[in-house]
């Protein structure tokens, strides 16, 4: 067993989740059992193996640039409204589950 | 005019030539869906105002004699992920539940530019998590050629919508496998573009490394067309890649004679269904008969795929989805006190069980103490997987594999061993890891009746031999 009540309980309060004792349990044993399939990946070793994040600099890109010159197509001028306009103040509230027409509403937010 | 028959082109001829309307053919559409969906769930939401005012523009186009577009009044719809002007986005969630985007995805935007009608918003397991489509919080989809059956997932709305005639094409999106299976589950194309070919603007983020866009339809020249349509650079995704799109549809015709496909035994190890081996054997030696070369290739490092897979896959979901926090969009707990009990809670009632699972292994594996052990190490095991394929593209021009170990399988029959469906996509996740093109087309049925997918996978940014494989096959068949 990798995983414990305790982890489970402590990476559900970095997920910000809460879980019920229920969820938990069936969380420990569903982690523990795919954390020992995942396992399996110690059989290789990759002491001299580049991680890799993306696979955007592998293709696609001009071989004679390095670092982020190879990426220099995407960037764009900083200005204020670049590629499409901001959204009005209205659209942006629109789905707002608590909103008063000018800011988004929430619960009290310094807990004492 | 029979659904069934309607590809692109027909369709879109059809209405050029005033034998019928884009109004006519949506709404012949919409009659089947109201005939049929019922049982099967392929949509979540119908836009029918949507469809109106395209057709119209398209049939404008028409009664005036001018050429439409190469999509013009083709019914086709759009897996519930990307995002949908004024037409509710759910991601087959809970906690978007009532989500109205204020702005189209590129590809959708792309697609309508060419005239396609949108006809709907396709079901699909909840943040595209899922390889059977039961993970939708709201339905789930059965596979319209065995209703005891799941469609594949997670594109499994998309991929039954075409198979049902419920939509002429459909986009979907592939993170593991999601295009992929449920295609061959289904019985119809289903292709994954390099990664960066198609935009992801606008698509809801599930791995942000590992996400493509790309299409479902009947024939492999209907994806063809689609690709054309919405592949591209866009400003609007720094990763989209500034690479040439060549006319795919064109360069279909171009021989197969003399290509060489890779076959890999790593594709064909335990776990194989035999009727699947069998279908997929029988679909190299007719290839091998229309004069490609068969070599034998080793991507050693596959049996690590899956592990790394749901390391990175995971790890990326849970920094995406810390968005849903229930204070700009999204679901928010009711009766709740202070902030944090606000995030928890709404996080809690709005995401399902699979969701909040890929959220805990993925916050797991990037916490203090477990980051170099797990999330590091998988992407380490990801450049080898990586390199096994540019290893064996030297040798070759395409490779050729089952799809899926089995054919579709049924309704709650892996939904509570989460590790057994992450088996199913064993055969499709190393294209994502690797950011390569893959195609699924059908290659046969089980004695069920079943269809059975071969996969064909390209270099990067070379969807275009691929297509030209597939389409040489399907012409065989």
């Amino acid at each position: 067993m990798k995983v414990t009540e305790k982890d489970v309980a402590y990476v559900a309060d970095l997920a910000n989740l809460e879980l019920t004792g229920e969820e938990r349990t069936g969380m420990v044993r569903d982690l523990n059992s795919i954390l020992d399939y995942i396992e399996r990946l110690n059989e290789l070793d990759t002491s001299n193996v580049e991680p890799m994040a993306q696979v955007s600099d592998r293709s696609g890109v001009d071989e004679s640039r390095q670092g982020s010159e190879r990426f220099a197509y995407a960037s764009r001028e900083d200005v204020i409204e670049g590629l499409r306009k901001s959204l009005s103040q209205e659209v942006a509230l629109a789905n707002a589950p608590d909103a008063d027409g000018t800011f988004f509403r929430v619960p009290k937010v310094i807990e004492r | 005019m029979q659904l069934a028959q309607l590809t692109i082109d027909v369709a879109r001829s059809a209405v050029q030539e005033r034998k019928t309307t884009a109004l006519a053919l949506a709404e012949a559409h919409y009659a089947c869906i109201q005939k049929e969906d019922g049982q099967i769930g392929a949509y979540l939401t119908l836009c029918k105002e949507r469809v109106l005012e395209q057709a119209d523009r398209i049939d404008r186009m028409a009664a005036e004699g001018k050429p439409l577009p190469p999509m013009g009044g083709v019914p086709v719809g759009i897996k519930d992920v990307m995002s949908t002007r004024g037409v509710r986005t759910t991601a087959g969630s809970k906690i978007l539940g009532s989500y109205i985007p204020p702005y189209d995805s590129t590809a959708v935007a792309r697609i309508e530019a060419a005239g396609a009608v949108v006809l709907g918003k396709t079901n699909c397991d909840e943040f595209a998590m899922g390889s059977s489509n039961e993970n939708s919080a709201f339905r789930p989809v059965r596979n319209p050629r065995d209703l005891s059956r799941v469609p594949g997932g997670s594109s499994g709305g998309s991929a039954a919508a075409v198979a049902a005639d419920m939509a002429v094409v459909a986009l979907g999106s592939d993170t593991g496998g999601s295009i992929r299976q449920p295609a061959s589950f289904c019985g119809v194309v289903g292709l994954m573009p390099t990664y960066g070919r198609v935009s992801r603007y606008g698509l809801i983020a599930f791995a942000s490394s590992l996400d493509h866009i790309g299409p479902l339809a009947k024939t492999v020249k209907d994806a063809a067309i689609v690709l054309r349509t919405i592949a591209g650079r866009d400003p609007m995704d720094s990763t989209s890649a500034d690479v040439p799109v060549p006319d795919y549809v064109t360069e279909l015709d171009k021989p197969v004679r003399g290509l060489r496909l890779g076959v890999a035994k790593e594709y064909f190890g335990e776990g194989l269904d035999a009727e699947v081996r069998h279908a997929v054997e029988s679909a190299i030696d007719k290839l091998k008969s229309l004069g490609c070369e068969i070599v034998p290739v080793s991507l050693p490092h596959t049996p690590y795929a899956i592990p790394a897979y749901y390391l990175i896959a995971t790890a990326e979901a849970s920094s995406n989805l810390a968005r849903y926090d229930g204070v700009r969009y999204s679901y928010r707990a009711a009766g709740v006190k202070t902030l944090s009990e606000m995030y928890r809670r709404s996080r809690d009632e709005g995401f399902g069980a699979e969701v909040k699972r890929r959220i805990m292994l993925g916050t797991y594996a990037l916490s203090a103490g477990y980051y170099d052990a797990y999330y590091l190490k998988a992407q380490k095991v990801r450049t080898l997987l990586t390199g096994d394929f540019e290893e064996a593209f030297r040798k070759v021009d395409a490779i050729v594999t089952p799809t899926s170990p089995t054919a579709a399988f049924r309704l709650g029959e892996k939904s509570n061993d989460p590790l057994a469906m992450y088996l199913a996509d064993i055969y499709t996740v190393t294209a994502d890891l690797a950011g390569i093109p893959g195609i699924s087309i059908p290659c046969g049925q089980t004695k069920e009746k079943l269809p059975i997918g071969l996969q064909i996978l390209g270099k990067h940014f070379d969807e275009a031999t691929i297509l030209r494989v597939a389409n040489a096959y399907e012409q065989t068949a």
